[in-house]
Parts: structure tokens; C-alpha cells; sequence
């Protein structure tokens, strides 16, 4: 396998893989998430387990942030490199007529979607370090210590609609980005066949049905309280 | 000069395999010190500089396009022949041999043909070794489909691309050698002359068609698989780039040219749109398996048409004649590719013709859609008397026949082949004349060779369809491996070939002094001005039909033409540049050239054979009339202007096939 | 009807080039869109200028020699079709013709819209072969039964013509279609089995080595290719590669 991952192949490849593992992330991320909406006690003890499990916290979590980085420094390489592969660019190009806008702009939706990521870190992630393991609380109870706090913080957040907005563009610019790289994804890793039909329409399925998920829940936040 | 064939002796049968045992052989070790010369990578070419490669020889491969895999056998279609009765319908090797001089009209000689049909078989063996992708059954056997003139299922195909699949086996074959080093590739290069060193070949002088550089290459031998010269007519089937030149200046250099007037004008081909027209698009022969051709019985209905009244599938059954089919009863629509031609030129002569300038006749696959569709039909248990249905499934059958082909129609012609017929009429395609080669491949020139379209060996006067794959693949794969051996088998102490030379001076002298006598002429006319004018005399007299009064005012025309072409011929730019006009205006003056030549030699052969009618010799049906006193190949030897070229002529002797009336009735 | 074209003209590899415009009148809808460059040249050739110097050969779709970038598509806006079978009736009078050359960094200029496309020969002489010489005592042809949709993909993906059009079509010019059509036709057949794990990782090391782009999927290869070669093939180009680092 030496000099895999150095080819422009074993590059789609990672780049593939490490998608498909965010994709699962995203589902899981999703599950949880949509647990607020029905019933806030669930939520708060699905979200009291990742959060203070060892092997999330310790394991799963440090994957995830090297998936995350992974992919993005991953695509700016490629993107890099492909730049270079025409280093004059054409005085008319006609993209739309062979190629569709999200396939051609998987850099730009995925910024937009990563300047999100950041704001999300800081919302959530990083006050959630502070707490547990700064400040050093791992009971997960709110500071009156009537239950737990993951709902209350969820809630919170949810008020201020600028946040919301924010939030609901970039999932819409997640969508977009799915819809390519959910069957990209495949098809880099060689899987295209006989199931090509039902793999595009399990590709949009996903790439539309979870984002407008979210943007959902966001929603009915900022709306029901 | 005696013309020495170079027929090995004993029974038909056993030549090959003798002269095979008995020919001197070069050891690998003495290989590694033989330089040869490929000019031209088709599929003579790219097979020759491979398997030359292969045996250890250091092959220079020189193609003028930009990758070897672009020379023009590739647009070939229908498929290649070979005798390995894989159908079981009696097809053998001397019934490919029968079937090839007969097709030929009894021009060509017998040893090269049996050959030819001897090695066909180890063709195929080798092709599906190099992974081409054949056509296949169902039970992954290779599929065969019928051509014109046989009466067997030889041709193996792979759907209208066969040409493709092959050139890209010999490309492969190509790659290989280039990749382990032993065949050097020039791209962009185009041969201008054969350097003579001692009476013999060694060496070339090309221009790089990029930087407009002369170089010096030599080689022991030097071998060239440069194809047919069908663009003297400015209108063919042929590539744009296709030429003459290297075949013209090893005549020039010494190199008998045989038989030029044999040229084949293949019957389907798509019509000629208007004036702009650049170039012909061929469509495969094996259309005629389920196609029929017709004209209107009626000359009103003729007029009706051409006037854009009337549409084809509007006229009766009773109304349509199927000339082919009323001439030819045994072979109908599958006549060989003279016959097919003249017959629709006659019928368009007499007034039949279906499209706007009066010259194309049709190509109905009605029939065909009907016969195929109830027979889908039945396989599928459906009803079989939905016409609607049945007409349905036949279009299927033929989409995946000759889908391509329907499609290229369509965009062409902007017509619906699928619900209107096709409209073809005939169209320079190919020529069985050129260089003389012996029995060796060698010409006149020792150490020059001559492979595929570019010699004249095994067609004679018309070539059967599917057949050029294969005598191209036979030359370059099973033969001149063989034979240049036993030339080569003398050189392995020359040494390699110095280019600093007198001989190389005056060569490259005599190239650049005409390229600047082209560039520097700055006259008032383009190169295309010149060879148009040239193909209109070439098709109006030297083409289909021909007469001796034409054909004398022929020779006075090109001629006049070529003194005018040298006076007036205007290039653009400078020599040494990519410049495509001074590219062309090169292989212009030689098209002016062998076309007195073949004028010439069309007035000379008194009869009519094959691709070559001559309105003097035909029988009162029609048909073509050979005559005994012209069985010979005729070869010309160069002598300054073609009309003071000298005839030498090759005895054709016919032991084991009996000379008889070409009848496909 | 009557064009206005603006064509990309540039002397030698070293000049920086230009679009340039030029008015051309009286073109049949009948025409090839090479046919109506022809009679562009023809008129400059007599107007002293130099004519505009553009690949072709074959001029029915098949040699791949024609190579032409228009109106920001590779071959035009027709489908299935190169440029010399692109006939002029897809345009409408007035129309404007942007018309370029395939541009990549592995496909230099020559010559105004003529490119270098010889980065694809050496792909394919790295390894776009089966070794097995010309003897004429290879095994029967009828030796190994090949299942016909094999057979029937394998040519599928044969039929590339190697014009270059994924490349100048794909937004990275990326080569995987060509070379993924290449192995795949030699994947697809049990002669060229023996060879695939030697033939894919050193076809893939020299595309890589041209300077060639990464394949993000976009599929605008597929769309543009005159031959239709599918997508599927640089999915199993893929899976080979994967199985021949795994197999190493």
C-alpha cells in the first residue's frame, strides 16, 4: 500500500472515507438532536451520556475533529492541485451545461459549512469544555441543580434569531454540499453499479431530508418558547 | 528492368510455409544492431513497427498525426475477414482465396492472396490475445456477420468500429515497445523523401510538422504503411491528411508504381451536400446485409421527389425498383462494391435519382425492421400481426446492429434513418493500386518496403469488403516480419548508417529547395483551389466510368494544372513553423502528379476490371468485359514528368483458380 | 447565415496569445463547423493572413484529432457528436462562436488551438497494453468464452477515441475517464487479467506524474465525451487500484 494515499486516486479514496464517516456523525448528531422536539428528557439523557462517556469523549470525539480537519485540509490540497492542472483559464466556460452547481463548488458550500462549524464550536463545544473540564463539572445538572442543563442550553441559543439565520443558511449550504458528495462518495470508492438508481435516491433523501431536519428543530425552537 | 516477383516455387498451398524455411534469419543478439524505418502507423504500420520491435530490431515509427492511434484505419467499420468457419458454413482457406481473386477480378496475384487467406485465422488468434473486443454470442463465442461478394459469414466485427478496435490493438502492441524502448516515436512528422545510399534504402528525410525542422533519419531498411491515395480526387472517404507523398517519392527514388487507375468507390456512402464539402463519410457495407436499395420505377415520381414533393415511404412497392435485386438475382444487394457503384450510377445517369442534385439513390431498412420484429416478436410471445409493435422491435434490433451508424446518418443529413430511408451514393473509399512489392513486400527499391494500402499485391482490381483490415494486419503482423529478415540478414555488419552523407545532403537539398520554392511563391490562389480543380477532373474523367477520349484530355488538364499549381499556388507564413497550408500544398504537388500517372494507366489498360470501367469494354448487359492480353500487373518506372513514365508489366498467372466471367447473377 | 467568431490565436507555445474577432457570412446550415473554419481560412489566405491552425483529420468522428473548446463546451453544445460532425445548424444567424483550445497544463498550446495532447500516449505506454507478442501461435480465438456483457463493455469503454474532452471538460482536468476507460476495457477481459494489478498502478502513477487533475465527480466528462464513455469506468478504474495496492 506505500504511496496509496500520495496518488490523486488514494486521495479520492480518503477523501471518500473520511466524508462517509462525517455523514454517519451527522446522522447520529441528527438523532439526538430531533429527541428535543418529543420529548426533552430523552434528549437530555442522550446528550448527558455522549457527553461525559469515556470512549465518546476520549475516542470518538479526537476522530471526529481529525475527520473534520482531515477532510477540510484534504479538500483545499485537491483544490490547490486542481487549480494547478489549468493554469489558464478558459474565456468561456459553460459549467451548467455538463455539470451541476453544487459539483462544482463542493469548496465553497464546504467553507461556508466549516465558518458554521466554528460558530457551533464556540456555541456549544467550548462551553461545554469549560464547564466539565475547566470548571470541572461533570454532573451535567443545571446550577440550581433541578435537572439537567443540556435542553435549557439548547433553548437558550435558539432565541436569538440572527443565530437562527445563520443556522438555517448553513444547512441550506450543507444540503448543497451533500447532494454531490453523498454519491461522490461513493463513486470514489468505486461503488457504482446495478444499484446506481436507488443509491441517487437514498442520496437525496439524505442530503435533503437531514438538513431541513435540523433547520427544523432550529426552528421550532425559536418559535415554541 | 525485369520485374522479378519473387514467387516462391512448389504446390499453392505449401509456398508460404516454404519460403518460411527457407528464408535467411538475423539472431536476437545482431537484432539489437539493425535500425528499421516505419513510416505511417495504421494498421500495416502500427503492426509492423510492433512486431518488429517485439523481435528485437530498433524500430523509428513516423506517423504525421499527433498520436500513431489517429491513422485513418481507424474509421474502418464493418470488420475483417478471416477463414476460420466458425459458422460452419463452408468456409475454408482456399474458399477466402477463391472468394478475394474473384472479388478481385482476376488482377492479383495468386501466392500473395492464398497467403493472405492462410494467415487471416492467426489475425483474429492474436487480436482477442491483445484484448480487442470483438463482437460476441451469447454463449461467448465470436459473432460473424456476412459481407458483399461472399457467399460465407467471415467478418468478425466489433459493432461499426472495427477499424477503431483493431488500430487500438496495434497501438497498444505499439505502446508497449515504446515503453520499453525499442520502437521510437515521431509524432507530427511527415516523411519527404527515401534517402538512397547504394542502390539501397537507408534512410528518410521528414519535416516536424511543429517546428518545421528537416531531419536526417537512417536505417538499414525503411518500411512504408502510408495508405491509399483516394484524396486525388479531393472528395473521399479518406482523412483529411491522407497522401501520397511517401508512396510518390519512393517512386521518384526508384519504386515502381502498379496498377494507379484501380481505385474503389464504395457504394454507401452519404451524398455530397454542396460546395463546402470537405470531405465523404463512408457508411459500413454490412448495411447492405438488411438494407435494400431502390429507385422510383417511374420517372414522375423521380421528378416529384427531387422537387421535394413526394416522399419516399409514400411510393408503392409495385412503384420501386430494386435495381440489385432485378439485376443480381444471386446476390442482390450484397454484389461487390464495382458492381453496386456502377449500378447506381446508372440509374442516376438515366434519371432516377432521389435527391435534390439528381445523385443518390436509397437505402430502405423497412424490410428489415418488419423481418427482425416478428421474429423478436415471436422469441418475446408477443403479437405478431401489431405492426406498430413488430416495426418497433425490428428498429431495436437494428439500433444495436448499426446504431452508430443510424446515428451518424441523423447527424449529417438531419434526417431520421429509422423513418425515412437513407440516401447513399458512391464515393471514392479506396485504392488497390500502388507501390509494386515481390512476393518479400520488398519494391524496387532494395530495402524498401511497401505495406497495406500503400502496395498493390493482394486486391487486384477491386477489394472485397473487409478485406483491408486484414491484408493490413497479414503484412504488418504475420509477413514482413518474416521477409525483411532475410534482407536484414546481410546488414548485421554495417553498423549503423552515418546522415552525414552526400547522399543525405542531396536529399535534404532537393526537400528544401521545394518547400522554398512553395513558400516563397506568394502566387494568388490556395492550396485547396488547386487540388479541388484536380478532383474534378479526376472524378469526371478517371472515375467510375471511363473513356479514352477523357482520359487523354485528363493527362492534358492535370497536367496544365500542375504547371499552373507551381506558377500560382500561394502559402502563407513561414517554413519553419507549424504550417498547415505548407503541409498540404506538399501533397498536392504529388496528387498532381499520380494523377497523369493514373490517367495514364487507366488509358493504357484497354478492358474493363473491378474498380476500372471502361465504357469501351463492356458486355451489352453492361457489365464489365476483361480482356485476356491485359491479365498483367502494369508497373511504371520514373522518368522525370509521368507522361514519360516507362511501363513494365507483371505476367499474372493463374494455376490453381480457373479465369472465368465474373458473375454475380 | 452570419457568425461572429472570437478564436483563440496564439503564434507558438512561447506567444501569450489572444482572442481575436472575425466575421464570417453566407455559412450553410449544412456545414461541419469544420467546414465553416475552412472557408474562414480560405478567406484569410487571401487577405494575406495567416489561417487559423486547428487538429482534424478523419473528419466523421473517430481519429479524435479535432479539438475544439466552443461556447465553453468541449466539441459545442451538440451531444455524442466531435467537433468535425457539429454541424453548423446549430447556431442561429447572429449568433456569437467563442471558440478555444482544450486547455489544461498537461496539454500545452502548439499552435492557436492546437494542443499537445501526447501526455495520453505516454498514460497508455506505461501501460495500456496486454504483453503478448505476435506469433501466430497464440491460443484459439474460441479458447476462453467471454460472457457478452463483458465483451459488451469492454468495448463500450474501447471505444474512446482519446480526443481529450473529459480533460478539457472537467472543471480539475482531471484524465480518469480516458485512463479509467483504458484499464477498464482491459479489466473487463479475461486476457487482460493477468496484467491489471501492474497496469492500473502504473497508468495511475503516470497520469499522476502529467500533471493531470483530481476527478471530484462532477461527471461533466461523461456529458461532454462524443462517445458516451461512462462514469462507471473511473469507479471500477478505482476499485482496481484499491485491489492492486491491497494485493502489493
Amino acid at each position: 500500500m506505500s504511496g496509496f494515499f500520495k496518488s490523486s486516486i488514494g486521495r479520492k479514496y480518503a477523501m471518500a472515507l473520511s466524508a462517509l464517516f462525517l455523514m454517519v456523525f451527522l446522522l447520529q448528531h441528527f438523532a439526538i438532536n430531533i429527541l428535543s422536539v418529543f420529548s426533552p428528557d430523552a434528549f437530555n439523557e442522550a446528550s448527558h451520556f455522549m457527553g461525559t462517556f469515556w470512549a465518546v469523549q476520549f475516542v470518538l470525539q479526537p476522530i471526529l475533529i481529525f475527520g473534520v480537519v482531515f477532510h477540510f485540509v484534504m479538500g483545499f490540497v485537491l483544490e490547490i492541485k486542481n487549480n494547478k492542472a489549468r493554469q489558464k483559464s478558459y474565456v468561456k466556460n459553460n459549467g451548467n451545461a455538463n455539470s451541476s452547481w453544487m459539483s462544482r463548488n463542493m469548496l465553497l458550500t464546504g467553507a461556508v459549512v466549516l465558518a458554521f462549524l466554528v460558530l457551533h464550536f464556540i456555541d456549544f463545544w467550548i462551553p461545554e469544555l469549560n464547564v466539565k473540564y475547566i470548571q470541572g463539572d461533570m454532573s451535567g445538572l443545571l446550577t440550581d441543580g433541578e435537572g439537567f442543563r443540556y435542553y435549557e442550553e439548547l433553548v437558550h441559543k435558539f432565541e436569538n434569531p440572527l443565530r437562527v439565520g445563520a443556522y438555517v443558511l448553513a444547512f441550506v449550504l450543507l444540503s448543497l454540499h451533500l447532494l454531490h458528495g453523498f454519491s461522490s462518495a461513493f463513486q470514489s470508492v468505486g461503488a457504482n453499479n446495478i444499484y446506481k438508481k436507488s443509491m441517487k435516491g437514498l442520496a437525496q433523501v439524505y442530503a435533503i431530508g437531514l438538513p431541513v431536519g435540523f433547520i427544523f428543530i432550529a426552528l421550532y425552537h425559536h418559535f415554541n418558547h | 528492368m525485369a520485374l522479378d516477383s519473387k514467387i516462391p516455387e512448389g504446390p499453392l498451398a505449401d509456398k508460404w510455409t516454404n519460403h518460411k524455411n527457407k528464408i535467411n534469419l538475423v539472431n536476437p543478439a545482431n537484432k539489437r544492431n539493425i535500425d528499421v524505418i516505419v513510416v505511417g502507423t495504421g494498421l500495416a504500420g502500427g503492426s509492423a513497427a510492433a512486431t518488429l520491435a517485439e523481435l528485437g530490431y530498433n524500430v523509428k515509427a513516423f506517423c504525421f498525426q499527433d498520436s500513431p492511434r489517429r491513422a485513418h484505419s481507424i474509421a474502418a467499420q464493418g470488420g475483417i475477414n478471416a477463414a476460420k468457419n466458425y459458422q460452419g458454413d463452408g468456409d475454408s482457406t482456399y474458399r477466402l482465396f477463391y472468394d478475394t481473386v474473384k472479388g478481385g477480378d482476376y488482377r492479383s496475384r495468386e501466392a500473395n492472396v492464398y497467403r493472405l487467406a492462410e494467415v487471416s485465422t492467426n489475425i483474429i488468434d492474436q487480436c482477442v490475445a491483445q484484448g480487442v473486443p470483438f463482437a460476441r454470442e451469447y454463449g461467448g463465442l465470436l459473432d460473424n456477420r456476412s459481407f458483399g461478394g461472399v457467399l460465407v459469414s467471415r467478418t468478425f466485427y466489433a459493432a461499426g468500429q472495427t477499424g477503431q478496435q483493431l488500430l487500438l490493438g496495434a497501438y497498444s502492441a505499439m505502446n508497449r515497445q515504446i515503453g520499453r524502448g525499442k520502437i521510437k516515436m515521431y509524432n507530427r512528422h511527415e516523411m519527404l523523401d527515401v534517402v538512397i545510399v547504394d542502390g539501397k534504402a537507408r534512410g528518410i528525410i521528414a519535416r516536424d510538422l511543429v517546428s518545421g525542422k528537416i531531419e536526417r533519419h537512417s536505417a538499414h531498411a525503411v518500411v512504408l504503411g502510408t495508405g491509399g491515395y483516394g484524396n486525388v480526387f479531393y472528395l473521399s472517404t479518406n482523412a483529411m491528411g491522407s497522401n501520397v507523398t511517401a508512396a510518390w517519392k519512393a517512386h521518384k527514388r526508384g519504386a515502381f508504381f502498379a496498377n494507379p487507375c484501380y481505385t474503389q468507390i464504395h457504394p454507401t456512402c452519404i451524398p455530397v451536400s454542396g460546395d463546402h464539402q470537405s470531405k465523404l463519410t463512408l457508411m459500413s457495407e454490412s448495411l447492405r446485409n438488411d438494407g435494400r436499395i431502390w429507385v422510383p420505377k417511374n420517372m414522375e415520381d423521380a421528378e416529384a421527389i427531387r422537387a421535394g414533393k413526394l416522399k419516399p415511404t409514400k411510393i408503392a412497392e409495385e412503384d420501386r425498383d430494386y435495381y440489385l435485386e432485378r439485376r443480381y438475382p444471386a446476390f442482390g444487394n450484397l454484389v461487390p462494391r464495382d458492381v453496386a457503384s456502377r449500378a447506381a450510377k446508372e440509374r442516376c445517369d438515366a434519371g432516377y435519382g432521389v435527391n435534390a442534385t439528381g445523385e443518390a439513390v436509397y437505402l430502405d431498412f423497412a424490410d428489415a425492421f418488419m423481418r427482425y420484429g416478428r421474429e423478436q416478436a415471436l422469441v418475446k410471445g408477443l403479437d405478431v400481426n401489431d405492426d406498430v409493435l413488430v416495426k418497433k422491435l425490428g428498429q431495436e434490433v437494428v439500433r444495436t446492429k448499426y446504431g452508430n451508424l443510424f446515428q451518424m446518418y441523423e447527424k449529417i443529413v438531419d434526417e431520421n434513418p429509422y423513418e425515412t430511408p437513407m440516401m447513399i451514393y458512391p464515393a471514392v473509399h479506396y485504392t488497390m493500386g500502388g507501390v509494386w512489392v515481390d512476393y518479400n513486400l520488398m519494391t524496387t527499391i532494395p530495402g524498401c518496403y511497401a505495406i497495406g494500402e500503400a502496395n498493390f499485391s493482394d486486391h487486384g482490381a477491386n477489394r472485397l469488403g473487409a478485406s483491408a483490415l486484414m491484408q493490413g494486419l497479414a503484412d504488418g503482423y504475420f509477413v514482413l516480419p518474416y521477409t525483411i529478415g532475410d534482407y536484414l540478414a546481410d546488414d548485421i555488419r554495417t553498423g549503423p548508417i552515418p546522415t552525414d552523407t552526400k547522399e543525405f545532403d542531396e536529399a535534404e537539398k532537393s526537400v528544401r529547395d521545394n518547400i522554398d520554392h512553395l513558400i516563397n511563391n506568394k502566387g494568388k490562389h490556395p492550396v485547396d483551389y488547386f487540388h479541388k480543380r484536380l478532383g474534378k477532373i479526376m472524378w469526371n474523367k478517371c472515375g467510375m466510368s471511363r473513356n479514352a477520349e477523357d482520359l487523354k484530355s485528363a493527362i492534358d488538364e492535370i497536367a496544365e494544372l500542375r504547371a499552373e499549381f507551381w506558377k500560382d499556388v500561394m502559402i502563407p507564413g513561414s517554413a519553419d513553423e507549424y504550417n498547415e497550408e505548407l503541409a498540404k500544398a506538399g501533397r498536392v504537388a504529388d496528387f498532381l502528379e499520380l494523377g497523369e500517372l493514373f490517367a495514364k494507366d487507366a488509358l493504357q489498360r484497354e478492358e474493363s476490371a473491378g474498380g476500372h470501367f471502361r465504357e469501351e469494354y463492356q458486355t451489352p448487359e453492361g457489365e464489365a468485359k476483361r480482356r485476356k492480353e491485359f491479365q498483367y500487373v502494369s508497373a511504371w518506372e520514373y522518368k522525370g514528368e509521368p507522361k514519360d513514365a516507362v511501363l513494365h508489366k507483371e505476367e499474372l498467372v493463374y494455376e490453381n483458380i480457373e479465369v472465368k466471367e465474373r458473375s454475380y447473377k | 447565415m452570419n457568425l461572429t467568431l472570437k478564436i483563440w490565436r496564439q503564434k507558438n507555445a512561447n506567444d501569450k496569445g489572444k482572442m481575436v474577432d472575425y466575421k464570417i457570412n453566407d455559412v450553410s446550415p449544412d456545414m461541419s463547423f469544420l467546414e465553416m473554419l475552412d472557408v474562414l481560412n480560405s478567406g484569410l489566405i487571401l487577405k494575406g493572413e495567416e489561417p487559423v491552425a486547428f487538429d482534424h483529420d478523419c473528419r466523421e468522428g473517430i481519429c479524435g484529432s479535432c479539438s475544439l473548446y466552443i461556447n465553453g463546451e468541449a466539441h459545442g453544445p451538440d451531444r455524442g457528436v466531435t467537433t468535425c460532425q457539429l454541424h453548423m445548424r446549430k447556431f442561429k444567424d447572429g449568433d456569437t462562436i467563442y471558440i478555444e483550445p482544450f486547455r489544461a497544463t498537461a496539454f500545452p498550446v502548439i499552435k492557436d488551438l492546437i494542443v499537445d495532447r501526447s501526455a495520453f500516449d505516454r498514460i497508455q505506454n506505461a501501460g495500456g497494453f496486454i504483453s503478448v507478442n505476435t506469433s501466430g501461435n497464440t491460443i484459439d480465438a474460441n479458447a476462453i468464452p467471454i460472457n457478452k456483457h463483458d465483451a459488451d463493455d469492454a468495448f463500450s469503454a474501447a471505444t474512446c477515441i482519446g480526443c481529450g474532452a473529459c480533460v478539457a471538460s472537467c472543471k480539475n482536468s482531471s484524465a480518469m475517464l480516458f485512463v479509467g476507460a483504458k484499464v477498464s476495457q482491459y479489466a473487463l477481459l479475461p486476457q487482460g487479467r493477468v496484467e491489471a494489478v501492474d497496469r492500473v498502478k502504473n497508468m495511475v502513477a503516470q497520469m499522476d506524474l502529467e500533471g493531470f487533475g483530481n476527478c471530484t465527480n462532477t461527471g461533466a466528462c461523461e456529458v461532454e465525451c462524443p462517445k458516451g464513455i461512462s462514469l462507471e469506468n473511473i469507479a471500477r478504474m478505482n476499485r482496481e487500484y484499491l485491489f492492486a495496492n491491497i494485493k502489493d
